[in-house]
């Protein structure tokens, strides 16, 4: 990734931009200084990274890397909300760098329109300060999951399905994705991407919990959801959280690790990298 | 003794659609035991042929996860919540 110069000054028009922010004593100018250099990597332009991705770029996060080799379909926009109906068959990466200029002129959108693999995901997550991970499919969890284990890079958590949906913070050194669930499970074992469905407005509930976290590990404030799985159940309003544990016995972060590079994990549904 | 298990959508037509199911037993796999019973088909989406917890499920007392208490033993009594919470992917989720 090219150098940018970083932001020491705020301009006029961006302590105007960012004055609900700037009056909070948590941010002030010094934070939204933090915010304009912080560089987070969104893995999926799709349900979830769509509205992390808007809101990230809204509060002025100044780099925001976008992996998604997919393209945009009618049946996104029930929920994609960064893609209109006129972006129909655009790669995504296109369409939401495009929703992200007309937003906020000072966000650079770095677009890596193809998916991640076991060859090319540590070197593009280690150009970013943060991960958030929004993909919708179990190889790529784990190939990010690895990734930022390896690179020591906060990884972002959400995913949703139907009703319910899941968010958390894996912060280097204290746990990650496989001390839940140490394997992906079997191919074959999982229903088709097309039968699943999912309420719309589920992954805007679950992405902006991420942005907010992101928002959060960037400014150094408040206390992020590490160590707690955060479930959600839209169909009872119900948010619980349950405890998570770093595993001694974890094959990537435990202290005898069998896992020390990427896999590639068979792809059993969809494509790899296409987001929700 | 009632334990409530709060079962995840993927396996609630094995018990006739309910978000959750009362069962007795003192330890984690004896109430799996007891929701076999009932509910044929439920233990084998939670245990691997081994009988050990899948990799791509946790199972939670109340809020602790039970691989880090004494897995499949861990006691239980009256008034805990079991929770079963497979891996989700998106558009994926484990079908345990």
């Amino acid at each position: 990734m090219e150098a940018i110069q970083q932001v020491k000054t705020l301009t006029e028009e961006q302590v105007k931009r960012y004055s609900r922010h700037i009056i909070l004593s948590q941010v002030g100018g010094k934070g939204q200084k933090k915010l304009l250099n912080a560089r987070v990597l969104l893995v999926g332009a799709g349900g979830l990274g769509a509205p992390t991705a808007m809101y990230l770029a809204a509060a002025g996060v100044g780099t925001l890397g976008l992996v998604d080799f997919d393209v945009v379909d009618l049946s996104n926009l029930q929920r994609q909300v960064i893609h209109h109906t006129h972006d129909i068959g655009r790669p995504k990466v296109t369409s939401a760098a495009e929703t992200i200029a007309d937003m906020n002129p000072d966000v650079r959108v770095i677009q890596h329109q193809f998916a991640l693999n076991s060859s090319n995901a540590l070197d593009i997550i280690s150009g970013y300060d943060i991960v958030v991970d929004g993909c919708d499919n179990f190889p790529t969890r784990y190939l990010v999951n690895d990734a930022c284990v390896l690179a020591r890079k906060p990884n972002v958590y959400g995913s949703i399905y139907r009703f319910d949906g899941m968010a958390t913070v894996f912060l280097p050194g204290k746990g990650c994705y496989r001390c839940v669930y140490p394997t992906p499970p079997p191919p074959g074992s999982v229903p088709s991407c097309q039968e699943a469905g999912v309420l719309g407005v589920l992954p805007g509930i679950i992405g902006v919990i991420q942005a907010t976290e992101t928002i959060k590990l960037i400014l150094g404030i408040g206390d992020v959801l590490a160590g707690s799985l955060l479930v959600y159940d839209a169909l009872d309003m119900e948010f619980r959280k349950m405890k998570l544990t770093r595993s001694p016995a974890c094959p990537v972060c435990g202290p005898m690790p069998t896992i020390t590079s990427m896999v590639d994990y068979e792809q059993f549904c969809g494509f790899p990298g296409s987001a929700h | 003794m009632a334990i409530e298990v709060r079962v995840p959508s993927i396996m609630r037509k094995l018990v006739n659609g309910a978000k959750t199911v009362q069962a007795s037993g003192a330890t984690v796999v004896r109430v799996l035991d007891d929701l076999e019973k009932r509910h044929p088909g439920f233990k084998e989406r939670i245990l691997n042929t081994d009988g050990g917890l899948n990799q791509f499920v946790a199972v939670y007392v109340n809020d602790e996860d039970i691989r880090f208490l004494k897995e499949l033993s861990t006691s239980v009594k009256d008034g805990d919540v079991i929770t079963i919470l497979p891996a989700v992917a998106g558009g994926q989720e484990a079908q345990p």
